[in-house]
């Protein structure tokens, strides 16, 4: 029993942390905030060449081969720095490539996206569905047809991974013919949302695996994401401490208020329990996996509310000030309720523990 | 990062389990509290035999000195078999730690195996009617008398008084000094005529604390503990030692509880099906399942944290704020499955399951006051942990 970082992963959280808030100060995500592509791609070269295209995908295929506890260490730090980035779209491309390409397609697909040098974004949602995490009404076949939206960064990637109704995912590039992509304004303006419509396009391959071997996939998706909404609750906590230790009312600093103290109280058990889970799940999706759907259900449920409460607490404990644009927190909040709706919203995961404890499969055995 | 038990560990807790298995006494009598204690004095002979009272204590002085893993291993275990309390819970889990690190050889010698046999059982007089979460205000005064003191003043909330040979006084013997330097901890015999109690009706109706009154009790100088002077400290190292404890029975405790609200949803008709088939109801205990399981994971942290560094932090008192809260949550979300029959009480002829979750509803209403009200908690966490300026 041992739940701390080691201290190769602390490594690994120092130097993102490091590069991280070299890059993205918030002159430079407000600027990016207001582009076109929303995201640099010198950047990008550089988060790629430090491996991070492919942290969590196997080594022979070009990655790092490092686990999901090393991706929720990488995603946290995302959050905190609330860096814009294809990076999330990218790693679940690349994990349903690892999980259901064959040789070849790894191949053609998987190496330039470990690499850094292809983009891939998952295409899931169905703009005539109802936008539940696994399932899908595109139907499979020799063309696509259908509208597929709420896709993740469709402006700067190279292709798309387009799941079926049968669970299945079809590869299909940005530039193929009958293939429209088209923006959508997302709540959050440091990540891109798209609608993409397939008029009759033929998939360049069709991935060998079946839809079960995709929830995991699913369930890592998941985890860093909850890892992403974690760090998001640490900087707006740690943004707060700051502010209220600094901020003078009626003689006093306000943080010696209780109802300023108590408020940041609440926010750090929010933000530890949420690090707790997600620390949890990525364990478990290494090493054990038979856990793995519970325990992500857990972090995601828990990160989806923590995500955009403890932001939303932070805008409170900074009071005019963190209402404005001028102040960075709206970002936090509207990454993270944005996020809080990603890969099925807390109630949607609250129901999937519930299915597991009401059936009387409870918690673990503790200890 | 490694959230399984080594090999050793899953062998101290195949051991722990089975031997728990072999001499579980069976559920506690429904009886009085004097026949409860009874049992449990029988119970903790049963358990010191074994090896398992004091298990946290250094073998030396009669304890196993089990690691803190192990401790937590044993707690939950203990408690996922819902086995019985031991009898002298205050002595094993406070009172021996303190007379460990701050008492001389005589006293050790003198009090140590005793508290493991439950041959005396201990209790704490900290709290007083005007010192609650302020403790180091306290007013009940020691005053030298040759080799003696002389003690006179009230204490309040002193669970077990009424069966106790030993308290853990914590009086004020130089009332010139700064509030927090002139305490002292003695060790108060409380079978002597300056010594009275009273018992304390809680809103269930029992009464597990007391009022304890000293008219010119005497102690004598040999039972002071680490020092005239300094009782707060002392008095800091109990405080530590019951929240380090505590936790792993506490969430294996709530698991257990857990358990039982699920069946209580799956046996409940409501709109045609059950309880547990109604998305309120799943949503609420789907996140209660949510919020143990951070719990859990919370004091695994914790406890890698503290087996580095070898002292709790203050991030303890995160976990028992969150636990106050989930029993209080549970407890009402029981209640509210219950519907209509949740106005029965204990023993009622109607009551669900015996009227038990109408009873924890009212129990665990002292649960964000006891040990340390949720409020004083979250100044901790808020001046100790963020380090945000104090008020006072």
């Amino acid at each position: 029993m041992y739940f701390d970082l080691t201290d190769e992963q602390q490594a690994i959280r120092a130097t993102a942390h490091d590069f991280l808030a070299s890059r993205f100060k918030s002159e430079r995500i407000r600027e990016l905030a207001g582009s076109e592509s929303g995201f640099d791609e010198a950047g990008w070269k550089e988060m790629a060449e430090l491996g991070w295209a492919g942290l969590a995908l196997p080594e022979e295929w070009g990655g790092q081969g490092l686990g999901t506890v090393e991706l929720a260490i990488l995603f946290e730090e995302m959050g905190y720095a609330l860096a814009p980035s294809p990076l999330l779209s990218n790693t679940i491309a690349g994990l349903a490539l690892a999980a259901g390409a064959s040789d070849e397609q790894k191949e053609r697909w998987l190496r330039p996206l470990a690499e850094g040098s292809l983009r891939g974004a998952p295409a899931l949602v169905d703009a005539d569905g109802p936008a539940e995490p696994m399932k899908f009404s595109m139907s499979a076949g020799d063309v696509l047809t259908g509208e597929k939206t709420l896709v993740l960064d469709a402006g700067s990637a190279d292709f798309f991974l387009v799941a079926t109704t049968d669970g299945g995912r079809h590869i299909v590039e940005k530039d193929a013919e009958g293939v429209t992509v088209t923006a959508e304004e997302s709540i959050d303006p440091t990540r891109r949302l798209f609608s993409v419509r397939f008029d009759g396009v033929r998939p360049e391959a069709t991935l060998a695996g079946s839809g079960d071997d995709y929830h995991p996939v699913f369930h890592r998706a998941c985890v860093a994401l909850a890892a992403e909404s974690t760090g998001l609750a640490q900087r707006a906590l740690e943004m707060s401490v700051a502010y209220a230790k600094d901020r003078q009312q009626f003689g006093r600093p306000i943080g010696a208020y209780q109802a300023v103290s108590h408020r940041c109280a609440q926010m750090l058990l929010e933000t530890e329990n949420s690090r707790s889970a997600v620390y949890g799940a990525a364990w478990a999706a290494d090493a054990e996996p038979g856990s793995l759907p519970l325990a992500a259900s857990t972090a995601k449920a828990y990160s989806a509310d923590a995500g955009w409460r403890v932001p939303d607490a932070a805008i409170q404990v900074h009071g005019g000030i963190g209402f404005t644009w001028e102040h960075d927190l709206h970002f936090f909040l509207k990454r993270g309720r944005a996020n809080a709706a990603m890969f099925g919203d807390a109630k949607w995961h609250r129901e999937q523990v519930a299915e597991a404890v009401l059936a009387g499969e409870t918690a673990p055995a503790s200890a | 990062m490694d959230l399984t038990l080594s090999p050793s560990e899953e062998e101290f807790r195949d051991e722990v389990r089975s031997w728990l298995q072999a001499n579980h006494p069976g559920p506690e009598p429904e009886a009085g509290l004097d026949e409860v204690m009874a049992f449990r004095r029988e119970w903790q002979l049963k358990l010191h035999a074994a090896g398992w009272a004091g298990i946290s204590w250094p073998k030396e002085y009669g304890g196993r000195g089990a690691t803190m893993i192990e401790q937590a291993i044993f707690a939950a275990e203990a408690t996922r078999q819902e086995a019985p309390s031991p009898a002298n819970v205050l002595g094993l889990a406070m009172g021996g730690p303190v007379v460990i690190a701050h008492g001389s050889e005589e006293q050790k010698a003198r009090y140590l195996e005793p508290i493991l046999t439950g041959e005396e059982i201990w209790c704490q007089g900290f709290s007083e009617p005007e010192s609650g979460s302020d403790l180091a205000s306290l007013k009940t005064r020691a005053v030298k008398d040759g080799d003696e003191w002389v003690v006179t003043g009230q204490k309040v909330w002193t669970t077990f008084a009424q069966y106790a040979k030993w308290c853990m006084l914590v009086a004020r013997t130089d009332s010139d000094a700064p509030k927090h330097q002139g305490l002292t901890y003695f060790l108060m015999d409380m079978e002597q005529d300056g010594v009275q109690t009273r018992p304390l009706v809680q809103i269930t109706g029992e009464g597990e604390f007391n009022e304890v009154f000293f008219e010119e009790a005497r102690v004598p100088d040999a039972n002071v503990v680490g020092g005239v002077g300094n009782g707060w400290a002392v008095a800091i190292t109990t405080l530590m030692n019951e929240r380090a404890g505590l936790a792993f029975g506490a969430i294996s405790q709530i698991q257990n509880s857990l358990r039982r609200l699920s069946k209580l949803a799956r046996e409940t008709a409501s709109n045609g099906a059950t309880a547990a088939d109604d998305s309120y109801f799943r949503q609420r205990i789907a996140q209660l399942h949510i919020e143990v399981e951070t719990m859990r994971l919370n004091a695994y942290r914790g406890l890698t944290k503290t087996m580095q560094s070898g002292i709790p932090g203050p991030e303890g008192s995160l976990g028992k704020w969150q636990w106050a809260d989930i029993n209080q949550d549970l407890t009402e979300l029981a209640l509210e499955i219950e519907g209509a029959y949740s106005m029965l009480a204990r023993g009622a002829e109607h009551a669900v399951a015996g009227g038990a979750w109408q009873y924890g509803f009212l129990r665990s209403r002292a649960n964000s006051i006891e040990g340390g009200t949720t409020d004083i908690l979250k100044n901790i966490i808020a001046e100790r942990v963020l380090g945000l300026p104090r008020l006072r």
